[in-house]
């Protein structure tokens, strides 16, 4: 045993353990297992600006703030995150009565609940093992539920079927998104996969490319064409990706995040006609598709366009779709609520899909009940119709007036030009930054727009994420800002944001 | 070969035929699919999980078919293969189940119905929450004040050894932060690729998530002569190997554990933290059945609370993790994903990147933060409905200790089966002695013989547990792991007929 423990004791050293050091009060230390230079190489490369250096400044100032001091502002508004509820919209209170008759059944023998609301929780309950949401749910998601889902998803796309075993319930549409793309990487070098992502894209795209280690591709949106999509921009992207890795994936997020705009169907169509035509995997991230604001646009469905082209594309184009219930009207950012429809994906991998979802167990039931009330609401005829679509419709239209409203005045700004916000919950405005403020940033070792925003941040406390955090055109500047405050409050801020910028301005002249 | 193995072919089979037929109709040439098996993330493939595994989708089959009404020797399939406590007809406890009824529908504040210190625990994490409203996005790394509750109940647990709330990581569920850490850790390529340590046998949740990093698993087998304990020169052995073929940094332990039940003594794990600091390990210790613990003689200690009462050469250097769950104990409440992790001695510089990389997921569920804070925060004894609170828990706790004890005593009454006690945890490991006719026929089948056994049992007694060999077991020996969460008198009954079984098995195969 001596002799073992001697050679592990050798081997140990020629391995290069760290040796104890002397520190400065002549205490031995040593090096940590988990430095910063031992540490997963992918994951330091992972960057997301929505939660980044500009946010854990707010919620610095929000500290410094709540100890009394004094600052040029009473409050900091988090304008950073698509968080309805954080910024005042309530939630739908039929969804609310389900979840606590499923959270505490007792409850269904209460008289203030509505019938529709006991008989949602009563079906809920019993596909739940021993009837209660504190049982883990298959894998898959409960199958009540993906058969909801698929009957929503036929009633939205004008009857094209939907088959329930391709809907996989997920923990928010992030987690769908992440595995699809977990999925998809493979190879080393110019074999390595590349996924196409837009630019300006939602971070997370970006985040999960780096943890992976693909390479990510990235096509640009037109800004003059209010971010509209160009498939000769697609084939640029991907002809020159081709010379260095393997472009597999092709991520569209409509409505758009950041930009809000909402794709035509013929630019789906033809969306898909380059997927199949590039053998891509399209991934469509649907996350606010009633969030549709502007007239002449309409959400179409990628699963119904698709199928709508005819068999050629229906049976051959691999497509993955994910909606949330963290958007739209409902605004449950914090239940986790997820789903995803996979078409054409192949059996063998759907095998794989399910093994690999099946170690994580399952997604949170409490989103997943949700998930199921968001695709089987109040009928016409049940109690709660009323108050429901009375609520969901309050909740749009004025998402939908934010929308009008912060374009309108964000274009009365000398140096800020705003593209309509069609759809989504953000406006993504074009900010002109003199140069002398770009010197100062970069001196500073900041992006311009991050400077920026940082400054307004001091300034008037109000939180918004630089448009570098998104990806944007060499030498343009934007921020990301939400249209989620109450209306009133969304004046005052669009107000001090004006003030700001022409503040700023005339500083850096 | 048996008809579920027939039924998958033929499956497998029609789906082909469509296939050529669906090409041939439309007359686009085959064309491979983007997404293939050839094509996907290798490290996908190798990932496991018996937990959930072949013989689960064939119980799911079986139930299917008995709904279609076919005829089996079994009115309804048993699912002893997973640790979910509800699903076999445990109660959730009232007052958590009030409180999430509350924070879900705040209106019902005004509700004389509802307990005042209910109420008070609603209206905190309301408070706590954007808008008031749990549907609010969280801090990525949780609610702060439910991390300083995490903080508070881990001081008063561990003796009134310190927790900063800042080292308290909320997550989805165990498995979430689990998977969180090893995925930092990894690094490295070749013979300099992570090594992580963990114990054989052990929840498939590590070999998976080891697989999917393309980490190196380095196993240390538990001593099944000494009721699953733990040997110190094991654990050297196991590092002296790996070191030839990686670099390990990690050490995996399960405590209670998970499958085999052993709580480890103090003793132990004092050891288990001089061996990691000695050979620069960092610690992962999964405390998720902490409150589980049945034997007489047995108790829990906290890895944390030992290597702070080793002083402070241990506890200002070992790097650390814990983790903690509302999935387990009394709680039983999987589906929620409620848990947390507690990180010790870890670099600010991969504390700011942990942070970072859990932004990137937004935040665990928030009502799994909240009932994770009533966990940590439950009725106290001057409060309404402190009575209710421990009766419910203590019913719960105590008749988990009997159906410990009835399992292995039953156990180990069967020739073939031999049982060390359920010290703690949900479940028991028992061994099993397989005729060589037996494992022949396994082979024939292709399947690991204690799989075949087990597919058997579900086929003629519809009761499903999950295969030693899913878990990690030393060569030539058999396992299966049970649960022993069905109410006392169904358990009684899965017992009495897994007795019969191994007896007929035994005999159709001598």
């Amino acid at each position: 045993t001596l002799c073992r423990h001697t050679l592990s004791s050798l081997s140990a050293t020629r391995r290069g353990l760290p040796k104890e050091k002397m520190s400065e009060n002549g205490i031995m230390s040593r090096a940590k297992v988990l430095t910063i230079d031992t540490m997963n190489p992918t994951v330091k490369k992972v960057e997301y600006a929505v939660r980044g250096p500009i946010v854990q400044r707010a919620v610095e100032l929000e500290r410094e703030l709540s100890e009394g001091m004094k600052k040029p502002f009473a409050e900091v508004i988090k304008a950073n995150i698509g968080d309805a509820h954080a910024m005042g919209q309530q939630p739908i209170t039929f969804f609310r009565q389900v979840l606590a008759l499923c959270s505490y059944p007792e409850l269904l023998s209460d008289s203030t609940f509505p019938e529709d609301a006991k008989s949602r929780a009563c079906r809920i309950l019993q596909s739940c093992g021993g009837n209660s949401m504190g049982s883990y749910s298959a894998s898959q998601g409960i199958d009540s539920v993906r058969q909801d889902v698929a009957r929503y998803i036929e009633r939205r796309d004008g009857g094209v079927a939907c088959d329930p075993d391709n809907i996989y319930l997920t923990t928010g549409a992030s987690d769908g998104i992440v595995t699809m793309l977990k999925l998809l990487v493979c190879g080393e070098g110019t074999t390595r996969t590349g996924v196409m992502i837009p630019i300006p894209q939602y971070p997370l795209y970006s985040a999960a490319l780096a943890e992976l280690g693909a390479v990510q591709i990235n096509y640009f949106l037109n800004e003059e064409k209010c971010w509209s999509l160009d498939i000769t921009e697609l084939q640029r992207a991907v002809n020159e990706a081709r010379q260095y890795c393997n472009p597999r994936a092709l991520c569209i997020i409509n409505p758009g995040n950041p930009t809000g705009q909402v794709q035509s169907r013929q630019c789906i169509e033809d969306v898909i006609r380059f997927a199949a035509k590039e053998r891509l995997f399209l991934m469509a991230d649907e996350v606010y598709q009633d969030n549709v604001y502007a007239e002449g646009c309409q959400f179409h469905s990628f699963k119904k366009v698709l199928f709508e082209m005819g068999p050629e594309y229906a049976e051959t184009v691999e497509l993955a779709s994910f909606h949330s219930t963290s958007k739209c009207y409902m605004g449950e950012c914090g239940f986790r609520g997820g789903y995803m429809e996979i078409i054409n994906m192949d059996d063998e991998v759907k095998d794989q899909l399910t093994k690999l979802l099946s170690v994580r167990l399952c997604p949170p039931v409490p989103g997943q009940a949700l998930m199921d009330l968001v695709v089987n609401p109040p009928q016409p005829g049940e109690p709660s119709y009323g108050s429901f679509i009375k609520e969901r419709t309050a909740t749009l239209s004025a998402l939908a007036e934010k929308a009008k409203l912060t374009e309108q005045v964000l274009n009365t700004v000398q140096g800020i030009s705003c593209n309509p916000v069609q759809g989504a919950m953000y406006s993504f405005p074009r900010i002109t930054i003199p140069e002398k403020a770009v010197k100062e940033a970069t001196e500073t070792g900041q992006q311009p727009d991050m400077f920026y925003c940082m400054k307004m941040l001091e300034e008037t406390g109000i939180c918004l994420v630089p448009g570098s955090g998104f990806g944007q055109k060499d030498g343009t500047y934007h921020f990301r800002m939400t249209i989620l405050p109450p209306t009133d409050k969304l004046k005052i801020l669009l107000n001090k944001v004006k003030e700001f910028h022409q503040r700023f301005t005339q500083q850096y002249s | 070969v048996p008809l579920w193995g027939i039924t998958l072919q033929l499956q497998r089979c029609a789906r082909d035929i469509t296939n050529m037929s669906q090409q041939a109709v439309n007359g686009v040439s085959h064309r491979g699919r983007v997404l293939t098996l050839d094509s996907m993330n290798p490290n996908v493939k190798r990932v496991e999980y018996a937990v959930r595994g072949p013989i689960v989708q064939r119980a799911v089959q079986i139930e299917k078919e008995l709904k279609e009404g076919a005829k089996k020797p079994f009115t309804e399939v048993i699912k002893a293969n997973i640790g979910d406590a509800h699903a076999m007809g445990q109660k959730p406890i009232t007052f958590f189940r009030q409180v999430l009824a509350l924070c879900s529908y705040p209106a019902l504040l005004e509700d004389s119905k509802f307990p005042e210190d209910a109420k008070q625990r609603a209206r905190r994490i309301l408070e706590a929450c954007g808008g008031h409203s749990i549907g609010a996005y969280s801090a990525s790394q949780g609610i702060e004040c439910i991390r300083q509750d995490v903080a508070r109940y881990i001081e008063k647990r561990d003796g009134g050894i310190p927790s900063n709330p800042d080292n308290i990581y909320l997550s989805t569920g165990a498995s979430d932060a689990i998977v969180t850490i090893l995925k930092l850790l990894v690094c490295g390529e070749g013979r300099d690729r992570t090594g992580v340590m963990i114990s054989i046998p052990q929840y498939p949740l590590y070999s998976a998530a080891l697989a999917d990093l393309g980490a190196v698993q380095i196993n240390y087998y538990l001593d099944e002569d000494n009721c699953w304990s733990l040997n110190i020169t094991e654990l050297r052995r196991a590092l002296s190997a790996a070191r030839e073929h990686c670099n390990p940094r990690v050490l995996c332990i399960i405590n209670p554990g998970n499958p085999t039940g052993q709580v480890q003594s103090r003793q132990c794990i004092e050891d288990v933290i001089r061996f990691a600091k000695e050979e620069h390990l960092f610690l992962m210790a999964d405390e998720v059945y902490q409150d589980n613990v049945y034997a007489e003689g047995c108790q829990f200690h906290s890895f944390k609370k030992v290597l702070f009462e080793m002083g402070p050469e241990y506890s200002n250097t070992v790097e650390m993790a814990s983790f903690h769950s509302t999935s387990k104990c009394y709680m039983g409440e999987c589906g929620f994903r409620g848990g947390y992790m507690e990180v010790i001695n870890l670099d600010p510089e991969v504390k700011a990147q942990l942070i970072k990389l859990v932004s990137v997921r937004l935040c665990p569920p928030v009502p799994g933060q909240a009932l994770l804070d009533l966990v940590v925060n439950p009725p106290q004894p001057d409060e309404p409905s402190y009575a209710t609170f421990m009766k419910e828990r203590t019913a719960v706790l105590s008749a988990l200790a009997e159906k410990a004890r009835l399992t292995e005593q039953i156990f180990n009454t069967v020739p073939g089966i031999t049982c060390n006690p359920v010290q703690g945890a949900m479940y028991t490991f028992p061994r099993i002695t397989l005729p060589q006719k037996a494992i022949d026929k396994a082979k024939e089948l292709g399947l690991v013989p204690d799989m075949f056994y087990c597919m058997r049992l579900l086929d003629e007694e519809g009761i499903c547990l999950v295969p030693g060999s899913g878990f990690g077991q030393r060569e030539g020996t058999y396992h299966f792991r049970m649960t022993i969460l069905p109410p006392t008198e169904k358990l009684k009954v899965v017992l009495q007929k897994i007795r019969e079984f191994q007896l007929r098995f035994t005999q159709e195969f001598s």
